[in-house]
């Protein structure tokens, strides 16, 4: 399946919307197997906004990585990109046989994206409270270069601690850059606990509002949601840069991941890969609960 | 606004723009030393300011090259890329107080294609921001051109938060930095023009706008990597970079009246090295003594000696600050303390040879 040159928003069916995000959970513990380890949970928050972003909402041109006029996305959160090297392929930035030796030595696949060796990465991305303000240059050469693109960068929420991102923030609203969209996978959890022990990031869409932000909150792994925040950004008109909070779930999909503190990078090894595999394949079952525990931060 | 530009280059205005360059105020004889020297570094023609080029340089470059943009941090008279903003305005981006942003701001801008000049004092450039440099500038190969101006000690009075004495070591040991230093206003135009089409991502470092004239016109054979011998000697070669150009030149014509004839190099590109100029000089002058604006440990001297070490064994010295925070005072009256004026920089050096002789 190709993504459409010129054109943003495509009609998929939901059920290939899902399919596609089981996609990304199955070929996560497949690579994840093949360094032993991986970033799982951090990943499988985010399936189903990669899918809808790549597969019916950027406008992109995977026969051309470079064009000029392609919608951006900075993966801000870089450790997610075990999860968006398949859908890369799967568009066909390269082949999928590409990934077979990821992160082995020389291969370009690391745990964080590298955009000099992989067609389809925008920016490299690792260090984290650098994305927004990468996004932030590039809607500013958008607007120098009067190209129509529009800018998406995928955050995390332990993310929000970093001081840079509200700098980047700032200088967002002050410039009115309306065609830059953020997007903040509030899985709840950073590696020592939940976010509002460790540092509380709360309430995210007001803080950004009051930043100068547009702000929505949805739930991030509902499609309809997903993709009725996007068609809301088009057209913005109001100068401001939008923000989407999506409420997810860290580790949905895999049971034992979900909303736990072990499985920010693990390794999924013999029945246990199976298990998972085969609990992945039955598609999303209903939360045992829907928020982490806020204890003390371990 | 005219008139106001003309006060400025006659030098008769002693606000903002005295106070930025760290001139002003302050009797501190630290040994004794440091008020002649004051006098001869207010004297330098404005002419030869390179601080006062940035911007102006850079519009020229900009009228004929669509990719240029500018950025600063707050401060666009300082470091007057307000003549830049005045030519070319949709292509001049002030990110306030927030030097990091600013940095991976230039990244994100370079990914699309622009060609990214972000300038902020040296000490708040890649030594607040060196993850910035490192991991959005430099890994990524963007063409992102940061530039620490007030570099060194030349913000005199102002102390260690607003001096710049570590940048060449941090940005020395980044893979794929080009770190050059702007020796003043002729060779800063020189050093622009070359960044242009330059690959990957570079550091530019530059005085405080003070410096005294070296090139008399703009340098034609200017090269990033390439040494310049400024003066010919047999008896020692004196490598210096930036602000200590030309003390190092007026240095070597008080050794020449000593009988003792010095070798001037200018180093102007910190990374990547001219070896070949280092080892060509220590056969031929037989001892090398590095000059800069910078703490001796990881800047130019040391690039310099790990050459010398590997390849070219000779008396060698490294010569700049000692491992330490400078106290305040006035630069002139710092560099006096330092040894790092003329003056100082021949005693160094007549000691240096001295001692190698007896060794």
């Amino acid at each position: 399946m190709n993504a459409i040159r010129g054109k943003r928003g495509h009609n998929l069916s939901r059920d290939h919307l899902a399919d596609r995000s089981m996609f990304v959970r199955l070929e996560t513990l497949r690579l994840a197997r093949i360094c032993g380890a991986g970033h799982y949970s951090s990943t499988f928050s985010a399936a189903e906004l990669f899918a809808a972003l790549y597969y019916a909402h950027l406008r992109l041109d995977p026969k051309d990585p470079n064009w000029p006029d392609r919608d951006r996305f900075v993966l801000s959160k870089g450790h997610a990109a075990i999860g968006l090297y398949p859908i890369l392929a799967d568009l066909g930035y390269f082949p999928a046989s590409a990934l077979d030796n990821f992160t082995r030595l020389g291969s370009p696949f690391g745990d964080h994206p590298n955009m000099k060796q992989i067609p389809g990465i925008d920016f490299s991305s690792g260090s984290l409270g650098h994305g927004l303000s990468v996004a932030v240059g590039m809607a500013l050469a958008g607007r120098v270069q009067k190209r129509s693109f529009r800018t998406y960068c995928m955050l995390g929420d332990g993310e929000l601690a970093e001081g840079q991102i509200w700098e980047a923030a700032m200088a967002a609203s002050h410039y009115k850059l309306q065609g830059l969209v953020a997007i903040v996978d509030r899985n709840q959890l950073c590696i020592d606990g939940h976010t509002e022990a460790v540092m509380g990031v709360e309430p995210i869409d007001q803080r950004f509002a009051a930043f100068g932000w547009e702000t929505q909150r949805i739930d991030g792994h509902d499609f309809d949601a997903i993709l009725d925040a996007l068609s809301k950004l088009a057209p913005a008109g109001t100068g401001k840069p939008q923000l989407i909070v999506a409420d997810t779930v860290k580790g949905r999909g895999v049971k034992r991941m979900e909303l736990s503190l072990q499985w920010h990078v693990a390794n999924l090894a013999g029945e246990d890969y199976d298990d998972a595999m085969a609990e992945i394949r039955a598609g999303l079952q209903p939360l045992a609960k829907t928020e982490a525990p806020r204890g003390k931060a371990r | 606004m005219a008139r106001r530009a003309e006060q400025r280059r006659s030098g008769e205005t002693q606000g903002q723009d005295a106070i930025f360059r760290g001139t002003s105020g302050g009797d501190a004889r630290l040994k004794g030393e440091g008020f002649k020297d004051a006098r001869s570094v207010k004297g330098t023609p404005n002419a030869a300011l390179p601080a006062f080029v940035l911007g102006e340089e850079l519009a020229d470059i900009a009228d004929k090259d669509p990719r240029i943009v500018v950025l600063t941090a707050d401060l666009a008279n300082a470091n007057r890329t307000n003549d830049f903003r005045a030519r070319h305005p949709d292509r001049f981006f002030n990110l306030g107080i927030a030097e990091k942003n600013m940095m991976t701001v230039a990244a994100g801008m370079a990914s699309c294609g622009m060609i990214a000049y972000a300038a902020t004092f040296a000490s708040f450039c890649v030594i607040l921001g060196a993850e910035q440099a490192k991991t959005d500038c430099a890994y990524t190969g963007m063409m992102v051109r940061l530039i620490g101006h007030h570099s060194g000690m030349s913000m005199g009075f102002y102390g260690t938060s607003h001096h710049a004495l570590e940048d060449l070591a941090i940005t020395r040991t980044i893979a794929d930095m080009t770190v050059v230093c702007a020796t003043d206003a002729n060779h800063l135009r020189a050093v622009l023009r070359a960044s242009v089409d330059h690959p990957g991502a570079m550091y530019i470092r530059l005085g405080r706008g003070r410096d005294p004239q070296v090139y008399p016109e703009v340098p034609k054979d200017f090269r990033i990597g390439k040494a310049a011998m400024l003066r010919r000697g047999k008896d020692l070669t004196i490598i210096a970079c930036g602000s200590e150009v030309r003390a190092s030149l007026d240095a070597a014509e008080l050794l020449s009246k000593q009988g003792i004839e010095a070798r001037v190099i200018d180093m102007h590109t910190i990374k990547p090295l001219d070896t070949a100029a280092i080892r060509k000089a220590a056969r031929e002058t037989g001892a090398v003594m590095t000059v800069e604006e910078h703490n001796i440990t990881g800047g130019l001297g040391s690039a310099v000696a790990e050459v010398l070490v590997e390849e070219e064994r000779v008396p060698f010295l490294r010569h700049g600050i000692p491992d330490q925070f400078v106290p305040v005072g006035p630069p002139a009256a710092l560099y006096a303390h330092y040894k790092l004026d003329a003056a100082g920089i021949a005693r160094k050096a007549k000691s240096f040879l001295a001692k190698s002789a007896r060794s």
